[in-house]
């Protein structure tokens, strides 16, 4: 498969020479799903406004289908935008907004009739042609302005958090919604969230960012399974995180206790984050158990319980099917190839 | 509901006896005699006057065309420009309108004078010298001087709500500068352009000040003419209401046609 955008080496300073995004580079490959996951301020937005066109990279190059763009204007790039807030015209209904970009094209009316037409089929906005966009609904809104940018066929789409603004149940729907017109269509979606569930379920690869830094490429399965250090891990789902150390290959040592693992390839004395997820802390008795605690709090989520386990050097935060009594003794325990061991990223 | 009319009601006693009863008092004045008697002698000789109506409203209109040409697109550039450099920048555009009316237009008296700083200057270079003053041109000028705060602001407030976001949505759907001026920011002002029309047009046609001070004894327009009834050796009190209220009638006109092209809910006057 060929990439269609590419970003080579960007580094980002705003006037105020403080460096926004540092070294970013990523390959996007044609029809591909590829979602910028991260925390507010991380550069997201900075990266996505970079391959729109819309600000300029300090140094690096932006790469579309190979040929560089830098210096090209938005206007003329392949790429359309769904902006942060919908940006959608309010002097125009609902046809209007959605046929703007082929009228700027001077396309035949019969065409645009056509084209817009489809869209709000797409979008389930039949009917609604004739409506001021101020008088629409946040989800219609946002209907809108995925048609307005979806009608002119861009080879890449960029959404930037298009769904922030909408309630959860409407979020799920419109999630399952844009993947579906992303495969029929067969184009490339660059997604911007800062939901890690939103970015599980919709991407083909995730970016996930901090600081203006690319912390992990991947599936996300991948992400999920192999986070590449700490912070990936407890940004992708909650996680209990501990410092701990390897005395030697496949073993390591934390609050403590020594426990089998399948890592290898650290030196004894560097210091070592242990990341294991709540769902693979295991919940024994706690007679004869390497590691114990005592039950804080108990919490209900729907399809397991979250318990709170004070484990002295450690709170552990577990996920269960079964609830234990809160002021319980507990022992706990991991299978060997649940204990992630990932170098320090230094801050 | 009932406390809300009862504080409207100083305003309505004011438009009452400051608007609706002198407006009244000059259609009564503009259509009876000395006598008190009804006629329409006065309205139909406003006729006679017709080539200084039209220099009124030619003028007027040159001014305000040229005032929106220079506004618009410094109002633009000042609502882009970083929030708290627009204060500093508005404040440098209201400055002029802190002095004294009439020492800004005198000030142009002594500029445009046959031996005045402009004329000097292009005397340095042995051009000249020209005659500036007492021209229709010096009229436009000085109405363009005053009144182009009045075109700037009503642009200026209109155009910063225009979300920067929506300016970035038009380039992003294909359009070039050109393109999103007309599609996109000369809509969005309407509002604007049309109420920095009126603010600059309807002083302009009724102005007395700036053509007697800058256009000389031959630049009569409506102003000088309704003054003349009141306070000139002319004095006729009911051909000058009666010209008074022909020119309502046609500013009146004018503002129903321009608010043909705004948008339903800003409707003018
Ligand atoms: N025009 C700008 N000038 C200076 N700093 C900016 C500008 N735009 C964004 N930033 C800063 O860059 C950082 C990253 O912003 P952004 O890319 O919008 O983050 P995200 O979309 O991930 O929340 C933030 O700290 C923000 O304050
Ligand atoms: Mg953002």
């Amino acid at each position: 498969m060929e990439n269609v955008v590419s970003l080579k080496d960007i580094v980002v300073e705003f006037e105020d020479g403080e460096r926004i995004l540092k070294s970013i580079s990523l390959d996007i490959k044609d029809k591909e799903f590829v979602t910028f996951l991260g925390p507010s301020g991380c550069g997201k937005t900075t990266t996505l406004r970079i391959i729109g066109g819309f600000i300029e990279p300090t140094s690096g190059d932006v790469l579309f289908e190979g040929k560089k763009i830098n210096g090209v204007p938005p206007h003329k790039r392949n790429v359309n935008t769904v902006f942060q807030r919908y940006a959608l015209f309010p002097h125009l209904n609902v046809y209007e907004n959605i046929a703007f970009g082929l009228r700027v094209k001077k396309l035949p009316e019969k065409e645009i009739l056509r084209r817009v037409g489809e869209m709000l089929e797409l979008v389930n906005l039949k009917g609604f042609e004739k409506r001021t966009v101020n008088r629409l609904s946040g989800g219609q809104q946002q209907r809108v302005a995925i048609a307005r940018a979806l009608v002119n066929q861009p080879k890449v789409l960029l959404l930037d958090e298009p769904l922030g603004a909408l309630d959860l149940k409407l979020r799920k729907e419109m999630q399952t919604e844009l993947r579906k017109i992303q495969q029929a269509m067969e184009l490339t979606f660059v997604y911007v969230t800062h939901d890690q569930e939103e970015a599980l379920t919709m991407s083909d690869r995730i970016v996930v960012m901090n600081g203006g830094v690319i912390q992990q490429i991947g599936s996300p399965t991948d992400i999920y399974n192999e986070p590449v250090n700490a912070f990936v891990a407890d940004f992708i789902g909650e996680s209990n995180i501990v410092n701990g150390h390897m005395p030697k290959d496949c073993v390591v040592e934390f609050t403590g206790r020594q426990f089998e693992c399948v890592d290898k390839g650290f030196s004894p004395n560097e210091t070592v984050d242990v990341v294991i997820r709540p769902e693979d802390v295991k919940v024994i008795s706690a007679e004869g158990a390497k590691l114990t605690g005592i039950v804080e709090s108990v919490v209900f989520k729907g399809v397991h319980y979250e318990m709170i386990v004070d484990g002295v050097d450690h709170k552990w935060i577990i996920h269960s099917t079964k609830a234990e009594p809160v002021g319980a003794m507990i022992g706990m325990t991991f299978d060997p190839f649940d204990i992630h061991i990932m170098k320090k990223t230094e801050e | 509901m009932k406390q809300m009319k009862i504080f409207a009601a100083p305003y309505l006693v004011w438009m009452v006896v400051f608007i609706l009863v002198p407006l009244l008092m000059v259609a009564y004045f503009a259509l009876t005699n000395d006598e008190g008697r009804f006629t329409i002698q006065y309205v139909s000789d406003v006729g006679q006057y017709a080539n200084i109506f039209v220099r009124s409203i030619w003028l007027a209109l040159i001014a305000t065309v040229i005032c929106l040409i220079m506004a618009y697109p410094l109002a633009f550039i000042l609502s882009r420009m970083d929030k708290h450099k627009q204060g500093t920048m508005l404040l440098i555009v209201m400055l002029p309108m802190w002095m004294n009316f009439l020492l800004r237009t005198y000030a142009w008296m002594t500029l445009l004078g046959n031996n005045g700083i402009i004329n000097y200057l292009f005397g340095l270079v042995g051009l000249g010298p020209f005659k500036l003053i007492n021209t229709s041109g010096a009229v436009v000028l000085g109405m363009v001087y005053n009144y182009l705060p009045f075109m700037i602001l009503p642009l200026y407030s209109v155009m910063v709500k225009i979300d920067k976001s929506v300016l970035e949505a038009a380039t992003d759907l294909g359009c070039n500068f050109w393109n999103t001026l007309f599609r996109v920011i000369i809509p969005l002002s309407v509002p604007g352009i049309t109420s920095g029309i009126t603010m600059v047009f309807v002083p302009a046609i009724s102005t007395f000040i700036i053509s007697r001070m800058l256009g000389g004894g031959s630049n009569l327009l409506i102003g000088d003419l309704i003054e003349m009834q009141f306070l000139g050796n002319a004095y006729n009190p009911h051909l000058g209401a009666a010209i008074s209220l022909v020119l309502m009638v046609i500013i009146l006109l004018i503002m129903t046609v321009m608010n043909q092209f705004s948008p339903d809910d800003q409707v003018l006057i």
